[in-house]
């Protein structure tokens, strides 16, 4: 440790850490640009000069070490008149054009130089201009704005792991580009926009759309990937206008997933925004009454074994709790909340959950991955992997399709079954890789569950855990990766059928389908279907009865994410027209179907959520370790030796929300469809 | 100096690119002088690799793109890594020049011994509009450079890798008109001093102490 006084106040900071971070710790604030915590110093902005005493000039904090004893002065006049000067630099070339700048009211740069800007330019040459550079659909470049930090360089080449952007020529001439023209080949590009520190890189979806202060400002959680990233939703006159990550070191660190981010504006387009009810073959527009009174009047007097219920991959728990006491009321156990089939065994919770926790992967040794695209599945998440890679001595085996590109190196082991039964086995030359890690890990794709010997695999791979000392008393490495951010609350729930049971069964007659999008195909001919939820697609069009409902944005909700941390979110806005919070909805049908459900407000279903499951009562997430080495059920053996298929070939589009999205209609052309497009896009 | 291209893509680029096998030779030499794993340090180089294979198989001295791509690939880097080194130094031509690349020494030294003349007589024998200019007739192209290190010399005319030294106005005209015809005058002074001695001969160190 190292004594450092900074203006007179002593702190006390680990050796190697910056004179910046030592400031920081003794409450004083310096300005930066180039800086940014979760990325390596470059040291070139020169903003955060500090005089330090004996020391004849100024010098960049960022990048300069402590040393015991020593003096930092953040205010004195030799620290004021160095900061002026650098503001007076950068300005040089800044087009200060504030008025028309989509970072005006949230800029660095605007910020810093109302405290350290001249009211005057002394500068009357020529400024240089920059062209705008092409980043994709998302990103919307003003050059000329830029003041080459270099903080999207070094996040694309670090965090997001697509060293794709680069500071080519020199000088005056230096511009921050791809210089090859194309969109950037990441999932987490939105990042961008919030690290750099001035207009430069701005939200194109967002361009001219509002000023951050006219933002009702809403701290919420993504659901559109289990990652449970946290979010700030920003709305203006019952509109979303844009979402931003929070910071969450346990989760997404301060990163979020471009669907996450950018697909809300599918929130406003496709919606279900009154009851539906369909006659003589044709739904028409109806009133909430007669919705409930169809419903009423077909399931009344139905015995329980011909009822279904199917929950989708968007509920949240209230809505699912609630629906399942009012199935239970009716007398049905058709429950089901797998809408992809994968076979998930919630016997125990740490069969379904990702038990080492996201940031319990920067204490991992080793990790396997089985048929999981970790990047396209949960970005953030996968740039946990990445950091932990990065940090060295992390051997990564997949079993997965070959080729996969993580942004880290990883060993490919084999495409599929064959590989994970001798993994199981423990035969294959990885399991050597793993046995010597002292915390080793694997993440287990959700998709790799949906195929028919799922339950297989899942046995398989739970043998892979526990034969390579990845289930330990106090470290868990065995890992369910999910895909949305309603799936483990489903299962925490136990909305699930009762052994050898199905939701939709051949004599099911009635079925109601919770945002669940279920292959009409499948419903048995002439059963009575309700579909609840926000976006109408397949399923809602076989509807008998739509009920509007609403979506994440529009309720305050409780999530669960993949790690099985329990999260809230909050109503940012109101679902649209007659649409409403599905346990309302569900509340209101119980009593027009004479069974009414015991809980009039949303404490009263939260003290229900916690005596039906206490992990809704409980802190978000305890890391653990594993008490019972007992695998799920299932034989490990029966895997077959089919390949294993990733699920979400079309990233960003893989929800009903982004189904609906142009945004992520636009980004599905550019990064699916035609390569060639990014270039005429131009 | 300053280059007004940014991107790649307002230069015409060749199709492909691949190494010939003189350049491979030079590769093996090259790649072989840094450790395994620090391959990268060998990117600058490579481009000169790439820049004079381009100037054996076109007559120009430039590093298209594929041959950036090709530098990459070799080293197990980035593209855009190298395309940063690539833009940065202006010894690399990231788009098509003359036969000839006559490049003036502007630095004060040669500035004070007449290297305005030097361009001038580049401009007005080469038939240059200026600099970063390349002639109609696609022979010279003309860039200002700084500091080559000759000074003692001054001033200094670089022709592709050759320093043509103590130059005026008309020994660059007549130079030039040598390059034009084919010819390629000896490097090193114009008015026959040897090395970097005194002109006109030695001034010490006349006699053999003893003799």
């Amino acid at each position: 440790m190292a004594k450092v006084t900074v203006d007179g106040i002593e702190v006390e900071v680990p050796n190697g850490v910056s004179v910046l971070q030592a400031c920081e710790a003794a409450g004083k604030e310096i300005p930066r640009f180039c800086y940014h915590e979760r990325l390596s110093v470059a040291g070139n902005c020169r903003m955060c000069l500090v005089e330090v005493e004996k020391a004849p000039k100024p010098i960049a904090s960022c990048a300069y070490p402590v040393a015991d004893g020593m003096k930092v002065f953040t205010d004195s006049e030799m620290v004021r008149k160095g900061r002026r000067g650098v503001m007076e630099f950068l300005l040089i070339n800044h087009p200060l054009d504030c008025p028309i700048c989509d970072q005006g009211g949230e800029c660095d740069l605007q910020d810093q130089a109302v405290s350290y800007g001249l009211d005057h330019s002394r500068y009357l040459e020529e400024k240089r201009s920059v062209k705008d550079k092409y980043m994709g659909p998302l990103i919307k470049t003003i050059m000329t704005r830029c003041i080459q930090c270099t903080r999207c360089v070094r996040f694309a080449t670090e965090v997001a792991g697509v060293p794709e952007l680069g500071a080519t020529n020199r000088g005056e001439g230096m511009e921050i580009g791809t210089y090859v023209e194309k969109a950037l080949t990441t999932e987490l590009s939105g990042n961008l926009i919030d690290i750099c520190p001035v207009g430069a890189l701005t939200s194109r979806p967002y361009a001219f759309v509002s000023r951050p202060w006219e933002l009702r400002k809403t701290d919420s959680v993504d659901v559109l990937d289990a990652t449970g990233t946290n979010i700030r939703v920003d709305a203006r006159a019952g509109e979303v206008l844009r979402i931003l990550p929070r910071t969450n070191d346990d989760v997404n660190e301060e990163w979020m997933a471009d669907r996450g981010r950018f697909a809300f504006d599918g929130l406003k387009r496709r919606r279900l925004d009154r009851p539906w009810l369909r006659q003589d073959g044709r739904l028409r527009p109806a009133t909430w009454a007669e919705a409930f009174g169809a419903i009423a009047a077909r399931l009344k007097g139905l015995p329980g074994d011909r009822i279904g219920a199917v929950a989708g991959e968007l509920a949240d728990a209230e809505a699912i709790l609630a629906l399942k006491d009012l199935m239970a009321a009716l007398g049905s156990r058709n429950l089901d909340c797998r809408t992809d089939g994968a076979a998930l065994d919630a016997t125990r919770r740490d069969f379904y959950t990702f038990n080492t926790g996201i940031a319990g992967i920067e204490e991992a040794d080793a990790l396997l991955i089985i048929g999981s695209d970790v990047r396209r599945e949960s970005p953030v998440i996968n740039a946990r992997i990445r950091k932990r890679a990065a940090a060295g001595n992390f051997p990564i085996g997949l079993v997965g399709p070959q080729g996969l590109d993580l942004t880290y190196r990883h060993e490919w082991l084999g495409e599929g079954g064959a590989t994970l039964r001798a993994l199981a086995e423990g035969s294959h030359a990885f399991n050597e890789v793993l046995r010597s890690a002292k915390r080793p890990m694997l993440v287990l794709g959700r998709g790799a569950l949906a195929r028919p010997d799922g339950a297989a695999v899942l046995a398989a791979a739970w043998q892979v855990a526990a034969r390579c000392n990845m289930l330990q008393a106090d470290w868990h490495g065995f890992n369910v990766l999910h895909h949305f951010g309603g799936q483990v609350a489903a299962l925490d729930l136990g909305f699930l059928p009762p052994q050898g049971g199905a939701a939709i069964a051949p004599q099911i007659q009635a079925l109601w389908l919770l945002g669940a999008e279920v292959d009409p195909a499948a419903i048995p001919q002439g059963a009575f279907v309700i579909y609840q939820g926000h976006h109408g697609e397949q399923a809602a069009a076989r509807a008998d009865v739509i009920l509007p409902g609403a979506a994440y944005t529009e309720k305050d909700a409780t999530w669960v994410n993949t790690e099985g941390r329990v999260q809230r979110g909050r109503l940012a806005v109101h679902p649209p027209g007659e649409a409403r919070e599905d346990w309302k909805i569900l509340r209101a049908a119980s009593e027009a179907l004479g069974k009414r459900l015991p809980y009039d407000s949303l404490d009263a279903v939260r003290a229900r959520l916690e005596a039906a499951n206490p992990v809704f009562a409980g802190p978000e997430f305890v890391p653990h370790g594993c008490a019972d080495q007992a695998g799920p059920a299932g034989d490990a053996g029966a895997v077959s030796d089919a390949a294993f298929v990733l699920p979400l070939a079309n990233y960003w589009q893989a929800d009903p929300v982004s189904r609906a999205s142009a945004t992520m209609a636009e980004c599905a052309e550019v990064y699916l469809r035609s390569p060639q497009k990014q270039l005429a896009a131009e | 100096m300053t280059e007004d291209v940014s991107t790649s893509n307002e230069i015409p680029q060749p199709e492909s690119f691949a190494f010939d096998a003189e350049s491979e030779a030079a590769i093996g030499t090259i790649v072989a002088r840094y450790p395994a794993g620090k391959q990268a340090s060998a990117v600058i180089p490579l481009l000169y690799v790439v820049q004079r294979q381009m100037k054996r198989q076109t007559g120009s001295a430039w590093v298209p793109l594929k041959g950036m791509d090709a530098v990459a690939e070799r080293l197990g880097m980035p593209p855009i890594r190298v395309y940063e080194v690539a833009t940065f130094y202006f010894m690399f031509n990231t788009k098509p020049i003359g036969r000839f690349h006559l490049q003036v020494c502007g630095t004060t030294p040669c500035w004070l011994r007449g290297s305005d003349d030097v361009a001038r007589a580049c401009r007005d024998a080469a038939h240059v509009a200026g600099y970063g200019q390349t002639s109609a007739d696609g022979m010279f192209t003309l860039s200002e450079v700084e500091c080559l290190g000759g000074c003692v010399n001054a001033p200094i005319l670089q022709v592709d890798d050759d320093y043509y030294e103590d130059l005026d106005y008309e020994g660059t005209v007549r130079l030039i008109e040598a390059l034009r015809r084919g010819e390629r005058p000896k490097p090193g002074s114009m008015i026959g001093r040897q090395t970097s001695a005194p002109a006109g001969g030695p001034l010490t160190l006349l006699d053999v102490p003893g003799e």
